[in-house]
């Protein structure tokens, strides 16, 4: 109830006003639109919960946007912190397998030493799927 | 590098390989009727094809479909891309499984040599360009068989790219005129395969098995240069073709997909660059349900695993560990024969139409076949290649046997041609006691000709005896002859067969006959 109730009064807040993402142009308030919230949790399934969750994210973003200030032109971009070091290669040999049991004692139902799962994933119920806001 | 490094086994039949990319990937709700995801043994292609035309109207313009594909074939490795289980296809559910494929807390990905020398070879034979340096990715998506809840994969540097894949397209009323084409080949990456769903629809849930989970992947991305289903196809199986030389298998395409677009659009609809799956039981194919709108896969770099280096002769650091490097010129140094090379050859070497060498190496078993038969006869290798391509295979075809199912082996078929070819037998006789040893009744071809008494008649007189009373006895069919009725002298030519109780050539006898008559 606490996450609706945040997510309409989310809404209300930006409202009219036009949407600001992380990916736009820098000197901007920083704000980031419900839609791209909901985007995030339905792809990443984490839960904002709280208007403290999503000012804290775009502190973040801000606190990253700082980079910009440094001048990368013809820099070449690192990707990994480990670009020095050599990729292991592994010879093809089988070593590993064989721990059904094991494995299947993680699963919360297993049938025939199959994984249980639902049928689908099951969505995020969508932001005009919530039930109305009840005041008080 | 020993034995070819791609390659897919299965018993009997080499069935295709290249799966569905896509289908049971990210499926929101699965697809009615599908039970499971990219079945073994169904061999399909994804497609995502791009229309780059403008609003229709109906009927108005001739519409260029323009495909371009994707196609994902399994590496034969004996393990996993990135785990030390192992890759087979029939085995206990989740057999197969290492904690890493089962994605547990504080596992790490370690990358197969082989799977690298697999793509290298790839990449080679489909004249790319090797990255030296190429990474992995991670593309997130959630599904219960991918259980990290991302794939590997190589979106930003795949370790191939700016290929071609040359196929010939067998065109003209006959199908005899040969037209060479190109596809480019956009990159190759390697990735991971995810696991396999089994839908149960019944009691409303999905039983995952991880065996195939982290199993290596080739994706071939071919740009789109082929303008419709046929042509599509034969790209398809020219690549399958090569993979199977290097070592990997086949796959099958429908044109269903070329189709549905052109009616789509000359009916006034849009078409969504979408990727659609191919229901294999509907036999069509239908839209992924993504309510979201197009997919976000949150690419990010795989932050455990360092770039790929690969080096050739030239850059080959000096004391390297060879286990620890890949050359790149060792590898192009030993690269089987490609199906391309092996045609020329056959064309070259026998005076075999370029067409039907494109039959010998399209039927798995055949090419073999076709030079051990070559190995044991003294016929002439148009008669054999005639032998193979029509007698041999029409009888698979009929029964819908493989190759290696054939009762006829080569040595039997070899003997066969010699006598033939030493006149022992008529060519009548032969497919004769060809029909004889297909019942595979463990007798040989000399055996089946004396039990049958198809010997032909080897005593030249005794034979021009017999056509001097054939043409003694009918007066009436001599003068018909004489008077220049084409159709005459074959009815002589059947009366002395018969009267040999067939086991005369009747060419021989044509020439007795018209000798005769001349005289």
């Amino acid at each position: 109830m606490w996450a609706r109730a945040w997510r309409l009064g989310l809404r209300a807040l930006v409202g009219g006003r036009r949407g600001f993402t992380c990916k736009a142009d820098t000197k901007g308030s920083g704000r980031i639109t419900a839609e791209v919230i909901e985007h995030l949790e339905r792809l990443a399934l984490v839960d904002f919960g709280s208007q403290e969750a999503v000012a804290r994210l775009e502190k973040a973003i801000a606190f990253a946007d700082r980079l910009r200030a440094v001048d990368t032109d013809g820099v070449e971009p690192m990707e990994s912190v480990l670009e020095d070091r050599c990729l292991y290669l592994r010879s093809d040999h089988v070593i590993e397998g064989n721990c059904a049991e094991e494995l299947l004692q993680n699963s919360h139902r297993v049938v025939e030493e199959y994984f249980v799962a639902p049928p689908g994933n099951i969505s995020l119920p969508k932001l005009d799927e919530q039930e109305p806001f009840s005041h008080g | 590098m020993a034995a070819p490094m791609l390659r897919l086994c299965c018993p009997g039949r080499r069935w295709a390989l290249a799966c569905i990319d896509g289908c049971s990937r990210h499926r929101r709700g699965a697809p009615n009727g599908c039970t499971s995801s990219r079945k073994r043994g169904q061999s399909s292609v994804a497609q995502q094809p791009f229309i780059t035309a403008q609003k229709p109207r109906k009927g108005e313009h001739e519409w260029a479909a323009v495909v371009g594909l994707e196609i994902h074939a399994q590496i034969s490795s004996k393990s996993k891309l990135f785990s030390g289980s192992q890759v087979h296809f029939a085995a206990p559910p989740n057999s197969l499984v290492s904690f890493f494929d089962a994605s547990l807390p504080g596992t790490l990905p370690v990358l197969n040599r082989r799977c690298v020398e697999a793509a290298v070879m790839t990449g080679l034979a489909l004249n790319c360009r090797i990255n030296k340096k190429s990474l992995f990715d991670r593309k997130h998506y959630f599904y219960a068989d991918l259980p990290a809840g991302y794939q590997i994969t190589q979106q930003r540097l795949p370790i191939a790219v700016n290929g071609s894949l040359v196929y010939s397209f067998c065109a003209g009323k006959n199908r005899s005129q040969v037209i060479n084409k190109t596809a480019r080949v956009k990159q190759i990456q390697l990735e991971q395969d995810s696991g396999k769903s089994l839908h149960d629809d019944l009691r409303s849930q999905t039983l995952i098995d991880l065996n195939r989970a982290g199993v290596g992947l080739l994706e071939v991305v071919l740009e789109p240069d082929m303008s419709c289903g046929e042509e599509a196809a034969t790209a398809v199986r020219e690549l399958q073709l090569i993979l199977q030389a290097l070592g990997t298998s086949q796959a099958n395409m429908a044109d269903y997909e070329i189709q549905r677009q052109i009616n789509e659009l000359e009916n006034g609809g849009e078409i969504l660059n979408e990727t659609r799956s191919f229901d294999s039981k509907l036999g069509c194919t239908i839209p992924m349900r993504d309510k979201e709108g197009k997919q976000d896969y949150r690419f990010m770099p795989e932050p455990n695993l360092p770039p790929l280096l690969l080096y050739d002769t030239e850059s080959l650091p000096a004391g390297a560990d060879p286990q620890q490097v890949i050359d790149i010129d060792r590898i192009r140094e030993q690269l089987p024969e490609l199906p391309s090379v092996t045609r020329e050859k056959l064309v070259q070497q026998y005076g075999m139409l370029p067409e039907h060498s494109f039959t010998l190496l399209n039927e798995v078993g055949l090419l073999e076949f076709f030079q051990n038969v070559m190995k044991e006869t003294r016929a002439e290798p148009k008669k054999v290649t005639s032998w193979v391509l029509n007698t041999l295979l029409g009888f698979l075809k009929q029964q819908n046997l493989a190759v290696s199912e054939s009762p006829v082996t080569p040595s039997a078929l070899a003997e066969l041609l010699n006598l033939l070819d030493r006149k022992a037998i008529s060519s009548s006789a032969a497919k004769q006691v060809f029909e004889e040893l297909w019942r595979n009744e463990g007798k040989t071809p000399a055996q089946i000709v004396s039990e049958k008494k198809l010997e032909l008649m080897q005593d030249q007189e005794a034979l021009e005896q017999l056509c001097h009373a054939v043409m003694e006895g009918h007066p009436q069919v001599v003068m018909d002859v004489k008077k220049g009725n084409p159709r005459a002298i074959n009815k002589l030519i059947g009366l002395v067969r018969k009267v040999t109780l067939s086991r005369a050539d009747p060419t021989v006898i044509k020439e007795i006959l018209e000798k005769k008559l001349a005289s």
